[in-house]
């Protein structure tokens, strides 16, 4: 095929190795085409007189479904499924939580009181003069509360500006319960129920505001409370972080409660002597997906790679066990884990692999769990037989909470977003964008996500990144603070003044409800508007592939923002739908989301979108001639260059080569 | 900030907290954690360190969780490639840097080693009522140190009003002498403080001036501060207490003193010379009070806004700077520095030949330097404004009748009558006394030229060295000209300036003059609380005390002594949309207490509802708030029955076991505290003055300056309330300084207040 696989090279080169050995999803993707009818959305399988494919003269379905409602309701179950994922995922946390404030989960405490103090006032949870165990266990039945009510509003919704959450109510947008909106999806889209497209659109972005604002939101903050809110903190990626003679275990999967007893497991000392008495130097933790952003956000475990690295990990030989839980975990990893000695070790009960050892994982005696786990790996080791791993890696700055990005903007006493409002009011920042999501086998691994963040950046667009996509751009050094270098001259100038890549890792798929908050911050600082949909800002997913991105992109535009989906578009048979969730969602909302293969005009729309916002705000438009002049180059070349007239020379910008 | 500047000042705050640490670890040692650390004359403990822990530093052993929490605060540098962020850690580490100077100036305090003795150094005083004879003369021989509380609120008005842009924290040295003088006379002439502190290789911009015979001291708006960066300290202990002061904030409340700060403070830090690393360190603290940088030299520049309003850091390199010669190049290196913090500065140009800015208000000309003088003991002067028609003034018209001073021989006196006449749509015949009162503060104004008094009491003198730039009595007409017309340009079209030499005429405009003066005083008199519709409000302040107003009547002036109600009805005239608003007063609730509907509803709308009744002639009952700016303040001593009255001006201790700063720190900040209240010295002579509760005879103890400066007004007083030797049975800081002492003295000489009905 004409297509190059992967823009990463340490991914071509163990993928050079597999030829004929391996299979992988690369292979797979050749081999399997795209069910066309299903791709553009209009395949309908909800009853059994179908399915019904809705292709060329036929119009209807047997039931009489038109395009447009079978369209609407398979985007409505993918948001369902996706919605679902990241809420359990925070039901989890909020599980686990309240057996930590009960005393029930061995291993885990409560990392960060501030956060949950803070998050105890969002939940309205009474603190003065509780202890911290009484306050985390109120936090946690309130957050489980969310989940399960049947009426009132999701808490979270009142963290929005005011006048996003008055639009909200004004159109019957709240959610009233995460759980009780996805179950409505699926009531809906059942056989004969909701049959007005639009209409079933509405219950979509209710149910995944209920994810952005519910199930995201409250598992970041638990994630933050139970093991620390991050800051940043320096790591490296990509293949090469596996090392030739340590046990590498690899953490891959999506919830952070098990991989931190992990972490904390593979620095046991009794664990560090057992693997040391099985010829090894040492345990080497990396992680893949979310779980390694969970992990590098917090603790600066290198991440080995994206989603489309998965099966590459295991080929290296170089794996002695990769631990799993749920989402994204490719069925295939069994396969491949037994071409070499690796042991694949499932761990959810909600996730049993076949072909896989199942080690279930019990947060009640989580750490004895964890240490289990890394002893199995650890005994692995003797088996490992020639490894191959690439000497690829990228050296990397994580750890973008938006409680430091805060912070970073003004220290302890100063801290705001007001150097950020003010860099974009000026257009010293042209907008913001979110380059998030996943990777996809359908197009070049990583090259969509590189192309629009180096473009963005180039036009002084200030990057926020999370997933696989935060992955994708490390492997590539632009998560490094020297990469603003390749920044336009007004966002240098801004990277430079705070001491930023032009390209922020907030975190793991969950946590782009970080980036809610961000843009609810920018809303409510003042002086770019005061709602997010005023902002001049964008989201992006390039390489879209799971129903969690649709879910972040419904939410995201249901909070205002303009969304870009790269690969295709999944109810392109129905110019109904499109039209609903273009230009209907954004009368309605404003917000949208596009989908457009073509990244470079993906790219242009981005920048097109922020000029029109910025011109709506009545900011000057963007001119990157009118800045750049500050930063230490200047001094630098000058102090090195001084000789004995050091003082007097101070007093005058000497001749310099430009 | 900048990776460069970031290294440098991390690396600065590191070593001066282990430093600051090492001092007070040897002071304790020598010296006992039980001794006092106690900056002069202020309120505020180390301000610094009070605004933003809350801890009140009164012992060397108080300063050990000072440095503690310094510490926290520290971060390691950035490195040179994979670095961290580090533009809020700079800023923490700038928070430390401060915390452990003011810590050091504290030891230094201790020691007895501040103010830093700089030998030679005279300042100008406070205040004074003669050029000759000023005692602090005599000494001398240090740099100023912390700025006292009275000095800050004596300037708050100024400040508030915009008279004072704000100020300019000079550190280093400058380029050259001239460099240095020009840049703050720049600086004055924009009525911009000027603090200085730090050096340049042992070199400090201080002792450039010495050298060029620059007057420093409160009354120039130049204050040395030190030759050394810690010395810095004190510029922001004056901004954190202008928060502390006006702001109504509290110990502890450091981000909003902060932006109390970036947003009302006009300041910034203008670096002179190399900026070594804890001057970054110094600045980034300075940073967190929104105050930008400044450099004459090469450093990065940090350009993206936010932290502060412009930009953070400008290079300004001197050499480079366009100019012919370093005057040129200093105006020009000001210039940019009054962008930067988007000060915006009102310059009238005055034609004349010597420089020209309410920072020259309190140069003094003494005798030795005295050309010529106008007034005084061997001459008289008057100054006389008054309302004309149209066509009896010509706009422009400046006429000296009589000889110049040519004839006269140096240090000489001779007679001199100030007519100044206006014509003007919106004139009142009441603002003739507003506008003749500006006459001193517009003469005051130029260089080398000194006026005192009013009305046939003025008192003017050129020295020698204005006289030889070409000084001539006619550019007193120049400045009255170019003043009135661009501060008073909305109620008066035509000035014309009659400048009277000679003897006849002087003689029979001394006449005229006199006659209207009293007619004036009888007017003045005439006019009552009763006899007007309206009261005047003033929320001049507000820039400064968000939530305080003052309520103006004809018998209760502004607490800050400069506003009464002719005043704030002219300034209603000039600016019908500023500060000064009529205040109908509606239907009287209380004819005792002085309430009106009118200004309850006003104050209660303009305090943003936190003051909701104010009785104009009660101290008990929802007295007047205050902002900070008062001249004095007025509190109940329950024990005798009465109540004292405290000066700002008087230092000393008063029988409540506090003195002035920090009763001012309870008044101020528009809060209502009923038994006490902050009111305009004039007050005290009004019949209204707290008429609710018994009115002037209620005063037990009266600080000693009071007594003695208004001695006449006050006796007048006396025997108006019915007890001619009144003033005899107040106590003051001589006779009683603690309640004991009060009582006693107020028994032995019998007085009214203690047979008075009780004050609660």
């Amino acid at each position: 095929m004409a297509q190059e696989k992967s823009v990463d090279k340490a991914v071509l080169e163990v993928l050079a190795c597999c030829d004929g050995e391996v299979e992988t999803a690369f292979d797979r993707a050749e081999q399997v085409k795209p069910c066309p009818i299903g791709a553009d959305g209009i395949c309908c399988r909800i009853c059994f007189m179908g399915p019904c494919r809705l292709v060329g003269k036929v119009t209807r379905g047997v039931c009489g479904a038109t395009r447009a409602t079978v369209a609407a309701r398979n985007f409505a179950r993918a948001v369902a499924g996706g919605a679902a994922a990241h809420s359990d995922h925070g039901r989890d946390l909020a599980l686990t939580l309240l057996a930590v404030a009960k005393g029930e989960a061995q291993g885990y405490r409560i990392r960060d009181v501030a956060k949950l103090y803070m998050v105890a006032g969002y939940l309205g949870v009474e603190t003065e003069g509780r202890s911290v165990n009484e306050i985390a266990l109120d936090v946690a039945e309130k957050a489980l509360e969310n989940f399960g009510q049947q009426q009132g509003e999701v808490t979270y919704i009142s963290r929005a500006p005011h006048k996003r959450q008055q639009l909200w109510r004004d159109l019957g947008l709240v959610p009233r319960g995460v759980d009780r909106e996805i179950v409505e999806i699926m009531h809906r889209t059942h056989m004969g129920v909701d049959q007005d497209a639009e209409h079933i659109m509405d219950q979509v972005l209710r149910a995944a505001l209920g994810d952005g604002w519910g199930g995201s939101m409250l598992a970041t903050d638990l994630s933050d409370i139970l093991f620390g809110t991050p800051s940043p903190l320096q790591s490296q990626v990509n293949l090469g972080v596996l090392k030739e003679d340590e046990v590498n275990i690899i953490v891959h999967g999506h919830e952070p409660t098990l991989s931190e007893m992990i972490v904390a497991a593979s620095s046991d000392p009794e664990l560090v002597a057992y693997a040391q008495s099985k010829g090894a130097k040492g345990i080497n933790l990396a992680g893949i997906c979310c779980t390694a952003n969970e992990v590098l956000m917090r603790h600066g475990i290198p991440p080995a790679g994206n989603f489309l690295s998965q099966e590459l990990a295991l080929a290296t030989g170089a794996v002695e066990a990769m631990i799993v839980d749920v989402q994204c975990i490719m069925q295939a990893l069994a396969t491949v884990a037994q071409q070499y000695h690796t042991l694949l070790i499932a761990t959810s009960p909600k996730a049993k692999i076949e072909g896989a050892t199942y080690m279930e994982f019990d947060e009640h005696k989580a750490y004895d769990s964890a240490k289990e786990i890394v002893r199995a790996a650890i005994e692995n080791y003797p088996n490992r037989k020639e490894a191959r791993i690439p000497a690829i890696r990228e050296n990397l700055i994580a750890g973008f909470s938006h409680e430091y990005i805060r912070y970073m903007q003004g220290g302890l006493y100063r801290g705001s977003f007001r150097p950020l409002n003010d860099a974009v009011a000026a257009g010293r920042i042209r907008g913001l964008a979110g380059v998030v999501g996943c990777n996809n086998a359908r197009v070049t691994h990583d090259s969509g996500i590189t192309q629009v963040i180096r473009e963005l950046i180039r036009n002084d667009v200030l990057v926020v990144v999370t997933g696989c996509a935060a992955t994708g751009a490390a492997k590539q050094a632009y998560l490094r603070p020297e990469f603003m270098a390749e920044a336009g001259p007004g966002l240098r100038e801004v990277c430079e003044a705070i001491g930023v890549p032009p390209v922020l890792h907030v975190g793991s798929c969950v946590d782009n409800s970080r980036i809610l908050t961000i843009l609810t911050q920018c809303a409510t600082e003042g002086g770019l508007g005061e709602d997010i949909a005023d902002l001049p800002a964008v989201g992006i997913c390039p390489e879209y592939m799971s129903e969690k991105a649709l879910s972040i992109g419904t939410y995201c535009a249901a909070s205002g923002v303009y969304v870009l989906f790269g690969v295709r578009n999944p109810v392109a048979g129905s110019e109904e739908v499109v039209r609903i969730m273009t230009e209907g969602w954004e009368a309605k909302v404003g917000g949208k989301i596009e989908f457009e293969p073509d990244i470079e005009k993906l790219i242009e729309k981005a920048l097109a979108h922020i000029d029109a916002k910025r011109a709506a705000l009545g900011l000057p438009a963007y001119d990157p001639t009118r800045y750049g002049e500050s930063g230490d180059r200047l001094v630098e070349q000058l102090r090195s260059s001084l000789g004995e007239e050091q003082a007097a020379a101070l007093y005058s910008v000497p001749e310099l080569s430009e | 900030m900048s990776r460069y500047i970031a290294k440098a000042a991390i690396r600065g705050a590191n070593l001066i907290v282990s430093e600051a640490e090492k001092m007070l670890q040897e002071a304790i040692k020598e010296l006992g954690p039980e001794t006092p650390v106690v900056f002069t004359n202020t309120a505020y403990y180390l301000p610094v360190i009070l605004g933003f822990t809350g801890i009140e530093v009164q012992t060397l052993g108080d300063l050990q969780q000072v440095i503690d929490y310094a510490k926290k605060l520290l971060h390691p540098v950035p490195g040179d490639t994979l670095w961290l962020p580090y533009l809020g850690e700079t800023l923490d580490c700038g928070v430390a840097t401060l915390l452990a100077e003011e810590a050091i100036e504290g030891i230094r305090f201790a020691r007895g080693l501040q103010p830093e003795p700089i030998p030679g150094l005279q300042l100008t005083g406070t205040s004074f009522t003669s050029p000759d004879g000023n005692s602090q003369e005599e000494e001398g021989g240090f740099a100023n140190g912390p700025i006292d509380d009275v000095q800050l609120r004596a300037w708050g008005i100024q400040l508030v009003d915009g008279r004072m842009p704000g100020f300019a924290a000079i550190v280093g040295a400058a380029r050259s002498n001239e460099a240095a003088v020009s840049i703050v006379r720049e600086l004055q002439q924009r009525n911009i403080l000027v603090f200085l502190s730090g050096n340049v290789n042992g070199r400090s911009i201080i002792h450039q001036l010495m050298e060029e015979g620059v007057e420093m001291g409160y009354d120039t708006y130049i204050v040395p501060f030190g030759t050394d960066t810690i010395s810095a300290i004190y510029a922001l202990g004056f901004a954190t207490r202008s928060a502390l002061t006006f702001g109504g904030l509290s110990g502890g409340q450091a981000r909003d003193i902060l932006l109390y700060n970036k947003y009302r403070v006009f300041a910034f830090v203008l670096a002179l010379g190399e900026v070594d690393d804890l001057k970054y360190a110094t600045a980034a603290g300075a940073l967190n009070y929104g105050f930008p940088v400044i450099a004459d030299t090469v450093i990065p520049q940090i350009l993206p806004t936010g932290i502060t309003q412009y930009e953070h850091v400008i290079s300004m390199p001197f050499d480079d700077i366009e100019g012919e010669t370093d005057a040129e190049k200093a105006r020009r290196l000001v210039q940019r520095c009054i962008e930067v913090r988007g000060i915006k500065v009102k310059i009238t140009e005055v034609p004349i030949p010597v420089p020209y800015g309410s920072a020259f208000e309190g140069e003094r000309v003494r005798r030795a330097d005295m050309r010529i003088e106008f007034g005084g003991r061997n001459a008289r002067a008057f100054e006389y404004l008054r309302m004309a028609d149209f066509d009896e003034v010509e706009d422009g018209k400046i006429t000296l009748i009589g000889p110049s001073f040519e004839d006269v021989e140096v240090g000489g006196a001779m007679n001199l009558g100030i007519l100044v006449e206006v014509a003007g749509r919106k004139m009142q015949e009441d603002f003739e006394p507003v506008l003749e009162r500006q006459i001193h503060y517009f003469i005051n104004g130029a260089s080398g030229v000194q006026h005192i008094g009013q009305r046939d009491i003025t008192w003017i003198r050129f020295s020698k060295a204005a006289v030889e730039k070409g000084f001539q009595i006619k550019h007193l007409g120049e400045i009255l000209y170019a003043r009135f017309h661009a501060d008073f340009g909305s109620i008066v079209d035509k000035v014309q300036v009659t400048l009277i030499t000679d003897e006849e005429l002087f003689q029979e405009w001394l006449q005229k003059a006199r006659e209207a003066y009293q007619a004036r005083n009888i007017r003045l008199a005439d006019m009552t609380d009763e006899s007007v519709d309206e009261f005047y409000s003033c929320t001049l302040c507000q820039s400064f005390a968000p939530n305080h107003v003052c309520i103006v009547s004809p018998e209760r002036l502004g607490l800050c002594g400069a506003y009464n109600w002719l005043d704030c009805k002219a300034s209603y005239q000039i600016n019908p949309t500023g500060p000064n608003q009529p205040v109908p007063k509606g239907i009287c609730l209380d004819p005792v207490y002085g309430v009106w509907q009118g200004p309850n509803e006003f104050v209660y709308q303009n305090s943003h509802g936190t003051v909701e009744r104010v009785s104009m002639y009660s101290i008990m009952r929802d007295p007047m708030t205050a902002c900070g700016c008062f001249e004095c303040i007025a509190m109940v001593i329950p024990e005798a029955n009465g109540i004292m009255v405290v000066s700002r001006e008087d230092p000393s201790m008063t029988p409540v076991g506090m003195k002035f700063s920090t009763l001012a720190g309870i008044a101020g900040g528009g809060l209502q505290t009923p038994g006490m209240m902050g009111v305009g010295k004039y007050y005290l002579l009004s019949k209204k003055f707290i008429s609710a509760e018994g009115g002037f005879k209620r005063v037990v103890w009266l600080s000693k300056i009071l007594k003695e400066t208004m001695r006449d007004e006050l006796q007048a007083v006396c025997e108006r309330e019915g007890v001619p030797d009144l003033l005899d049975k107040i106590a003051d800081g001589d006779t009683a300084t603690t309640i004991e002492e009060l009582l006693a003295f107020l028994e032995e000489k019998g007085h009214p207040a203690l047979t008075m009905d009780p004050i609660f």
